[in-house]
């Protein structure tokens, strides 16, 4: 019995901890931007908006939210068209080597667009005037995340029977009739997931847009946190914390309003 | 009018589907596609729609030549064996969108979308999503969806197939008379025999991708061409015996029958019908000998089997006529209703 009640103790306690592990810096994100003297800890604060005044006045803060949404959402955009139209192609039709192409594209990317490829990505740019630019970022962080979106795409592509294309190709509509009509209303749950996960992704990104990038008006939010500190090193607790609630926000509520209209689900009636 | 010529059709691999394929379907004719899965049935009726290109041959559809036509100008309407109805469209949009696609007003389309539906009782379910309907409204809808674009043919794959065993024999009533009031030329594929013999005016038995033969349901059943048609259809498989002419009598598993105008020496498969023999207790010099071995209650009849030297004959007893287990029996052909096929035609 005792056993029983000091087991029950020490998985709640365990619980607690890992619970505590992942709130905590929730708890700070929601009190600090509002207190006058903020510190690594989190504590009732002492309430001021002069903070949020402080970082509007950062002559890049705002602006690199506007150069993020920007960057992001165009990667998303760029993601979900091209991986839509690979994804039907390599659904639709039977191309000899097809999986293994999918699978060396899947293995490749975690390289060829990681740290180590770095230095030639750079020169690429480069020469190719694409340093220094929105569409510099968006290419090359794109180029990472189609290969995973091509994949996840197929086999929602997979899942949608071929009758139904078929069945309006019949009835005389044309390709992109097909495409408008019913594919894309069909697989609408996967291009939303794979466009919420492609922004979610370069909106967090970091290295590409710090190496990519000169201009600091053309910086993306991700960059401008790591520059609010001051000459001496320390980090500015008040911007820092402020910046990353105004950050944290688009993201939120993007998710919010897809799972709302779409619901990262599959439509009844495909699944036999 | 439906006419096929010389169609061919061979897939990546060297896989012959359709063989040599020459056809002509009249108008308004109720046509059935019947074969084992893989007769190529299927690559035919798909042929016709337009979604396979046949390698060699020619289609028309009155008179006009398709063969390289795109699905959509064939003026076809095709259901498929899922039906294909959009899920994430209303039952009234479903419908409507062959009308859609013809760029017809939404408010018109809507209205005749109502009327076909109307007619199929469907008409309350106009707003509901498909997956909100019974697998008998679903065809329904892929029907009302065919009959809203007002082609020049139907082309059904296996129609009834995923209907419940019940509905389905409702649905082929519902079909049938369908079929007769639109009068649109129909063409259906099935591997049910049944559902050939009930619903079509003419069928084609196919096999390897050929056509094995082509009449009406009665030609079919009661003089099949070859011994493939004969033990595919029927709802009891039909019992084919092989036997010899000898001395001017066609001996046949045990039994002396009249040899007719075969001659000496001819090899055949002597097949009979379940339905078309009687059971006799007594021996028959023109019965099949027997040890009754199994007794299977079909409800109206009994199918009996008799276990003989070295196969089994299947014979249909009226219900209360059945012979006890174990018993010796003679299972007596009815006169002209036995079939004789020498290499795999038939010649009496």
């Amino acid at each position: 019995m005792t056993r029983h009640v000091l087991g029950r103790l020490a998985a709640t306690a365990f619980i607690a901890v890992v619970i505590g592990f992942f709130t905590l810096p929730m708890l700070w994100l929601a009190a600090a931007p509002f207190d006058d003297t903020p510190t690594i800890t989190v504590s009732i604060p002492q309430f001021t908006l002069g903070n949020f005044q402080a970082i509007l006045d950062n002559p890049y803060a705002a602006g690199s939210i506007v150069n993020s949404l920007l960057q992001a959402g165009g990667a998303a955009v760029l993601v979900v068209v091209l991986a839509a139209l690979a994804a039907y192609a390599l659904s639709r039709v039977h191309v000899p080597g097809r999986d293994l192409l999918l699978y060396l594209l899947l293995l490749m990317s975690s390289v060829v667009t990681g740290t180590a490829a770095m230095v030639p990505i750079f020169e690429l740019a480069t020469r190719l005037g694409l340093i220094d630019t929105h569409l510099g970022v968006i290419l090359v962080v794109s180029g990472g995340l189609l290969p995973a979106a091509i994949f996840i795409l197929k086999d929602f592509m997979d899942e949608t029977p071929t009758s139904y294309e078929e069945s309006a190709r019949v009835f005389g509509a044309t390709p992109l009739q097909i495409l408008r009509h019913i594919v894309i209303p069909l697989v609408r749950p996967g291009l939303s997931t794979i466009g919420v996960w492609a922004m979610a992704s370069v909106w967090g990104g970091f290295l590409f847009q710090f190496i990519l990038l000169r201009d600091p008006e053309k910086l993306p939010g991700s960059v401008i946190l790591y520059t609010l500190y001051t000459e001496g090193g320390a980090p500015k607790l008040d911007l820092i914390s402020t910046f990353s609630l105004l950050y944290s926000l688009p993201v939120v509520a993007m998710y919010l309003l897809v799972s709302q209209r779409y619901g990262f689900r599959f439509h009844g009636g495909i699944k036999r | 009018m439906i006419s096929l010529r010389d169609l061919t059709k061979t897939f990546p691999g060297g896989v012959r589907a359709l063989d040599g394929i020459d056809l002509t379907i009249g108008d308004g004719e109720f046509f059935a596609l019947l074969g084992p899965s893989g007769c190529g049935k299927t690559t035919l009726l798909r042929t016709i729609a337009g979604l396979e290109t046949p390698t060699t041959g020619t289609i028309a559809i009155n008179t006009t030549d398709v063969t390289t036509r795109q699905p959509g100008e064939r003026d076809v309407a095709m259901v498929f064996q899922d039906y294909a109805i959009f899920p994430h469209m209303s039952v009234a949009d479903n419908i409507a969108y062959p009308l859609r696609i013809k760029k017809i007003a939404k408010a018109e389309r809507l209205a005749k979308a109502r009327e076909v539906a109307t007619r199929l009782s469907l008409g309350d379910l106009l707003e509901r999503r498909p997956s909100q309907l019974s697998g008998g409204q679903q065809q329904r809808v892929a029907l009302a969806r065919a009959i809203a674009c007002h082609p020049t043919a139907f082309l059904f794959d296996e129609p009834l197939s995923n209907l419940d065993a019940r509905l389905r024999l409702e649905a082929r009533t519902f079909l049938k008379r369908l079929q007769r009031e639109l009068a649109v030329t129909t063409v259906f594929v099935t591997h049910d025999q049944a559902e050939a013999l009930a619903l079509a005016d003419r069928i084609a038995v196919m096999d390897h991708g050929r056509m094995i033969q082509v009449g009406t349901p009665a030609e079919i059943f009661q003089r099949p061409a070859t011994p493939f048609v004969a033990s595919f259809i029927g709802s009891t498989p039909m019992n084919l015996l092989p036997g010899k002419v000898t001395g001017g009598a066609l001996h046949v598993a045990g039994a002396v029958l009249p040899a007719g105008a075969l001659p000496d020496g001819s090899e055949i498969l002597y097949g009979m019908r379940p339905e078309y023999a009687d059971l006799a207790l007594d021996e028959r010099e023109d019965g099949f000998p027997g040890t009754v071995a199994v007794l299977e209650n079909l409800g109206t009849a009994t199918l009996v089997t008799l276990e003989a030297r070295d196969r089994l004959i299947q014979v249909l007893v009226p219900e209360g006529d059945e012979p006890p287990i174990g018993s010796r029996a003679w299972a007596v052909p009815r006169q002209r209703r036995a079939l004789l096929y020498a290499d795999d035609t038939l010649v009496g």
